[in-house]
């Protein structure tokens, strides 16, 4: 059976990547920018079972480590929500810009 | 050309579709759900692998949990119908140049570069089965301490989050 190349899911996920760290660095709202960081999680987690399907499959290491992000992006994303909020509640905004108490 | 691969690479548009409407909306609620179809459809990919465990996380996990999370934090902190702010253009050009200078560079090399794959192996199936006798095994090659520590790991998250958002009433008070 033919398969798609692995180049081609590489740049699949660089792509997915990339948009993340565009959303990362151009965006000023605290969730848009969580949601920037759950795209680059994904897209690393598409190259570690692309690896282990391709390169690997007599171990089963990718799937663990796949398995460990996901474990720890739901981790993150429950402390930056509960931040998120307690700033919220202090601010009355999540704009980056606009919180500067720590600023200098 | 199979179905399997044209189907790969429908489901891999849909992902970077989707993921750029994450990105580039402006209302914030879009972007959420965007963002929801994009974890989906990357699940897709993972049954299209036959990788059907993490397909399942993934969307009991992120679909389920992460989506269902960001979405009731947007609903606490935004008035709705509200569009987010337009960003400066320095640093939309700042980032933009970033991610298309990246992405250049990762597309070159990964063209240039030749993977050998192991050759003459049994491979393994990735079942539950499979993944569960790895995961709690304790002799070599088993994960189990990992386990651990990522169980310690998400418990600490978990009271932090909830230390961290509590109401502190009598503070407030004073």
């Amino acid at each position: 059976m033919e398969q798609v190349p692995l180049s081609h899911i590489l740049i699949l996920s660089s792509t997915l990547f990339f948009l993340g760290v565009y959303g990362f660095f151009s965006r000023r709202n605290l969730i848009t920018m969580l949601m920037s960081v759950e795209l680059i999680l994904n897209s690393v987690n598409i190259n570690f079972i692309a690896f282990n399907k391709y390169l690997f499959p007599h171990q089963l290491e990718g799937v663990f480590f796949t398995m460990f992000i996901i474990v720890v992006a739901a981790a993150e994303v429950s402390i930056s929500i509960a931040i998120i909020i307690n700033l919220y509640r202090r601010f009355k905004t999540i704009d980056i810009e606009d919180t500067t108490t720590m600023k200098y | 050309m199979s179905a399997s691969t044209i189907i790969f690479y429908i489901l891999a548009t849909l992902v970077v579709v989707f993921g750029a409407l994450t990105v580039f909306s402006r209302k914030i609620f879009r972007a959420a759900i965007s963002l929801l179809l994009s974890l989906t459809f990357v699940a897709g990919l993972y049954f299209l692998w036959d990788v059907d465990f993490i397909g399942a996380l993934q969307i009991i996990i992120y679909v389920g949990g992460i989506i269902v999370l960001i979405i009731f934090s947007i609903f606490l902190t935004h008035h709705s119908g509200q569009k987010l702010p337009k960003a400066k253009v320095s640093k939309k050009l700042l980032s933009g140049t970033l991610a298309v200078a990246g992405l250049g560079f990762t597309t070159w090399v990964v063209s240039q570069f030749v993977f050998k794959p192991a050759v003459g192996v049994t491979p393994v199936e990735p079942n539950v089965h499979n993944i569960g006798l790895q995961m709690l095994n304790y002799s070599e090659y088993g994960y189990v301490f990992p386990f651990e520590v990522i169980n310690i790991l998400l418990l600490a998250a978990l009271v932090g989050a909830i230390v961290i958002a509590i109401k502190k009433s009598q503070e407030t008070e004073k």
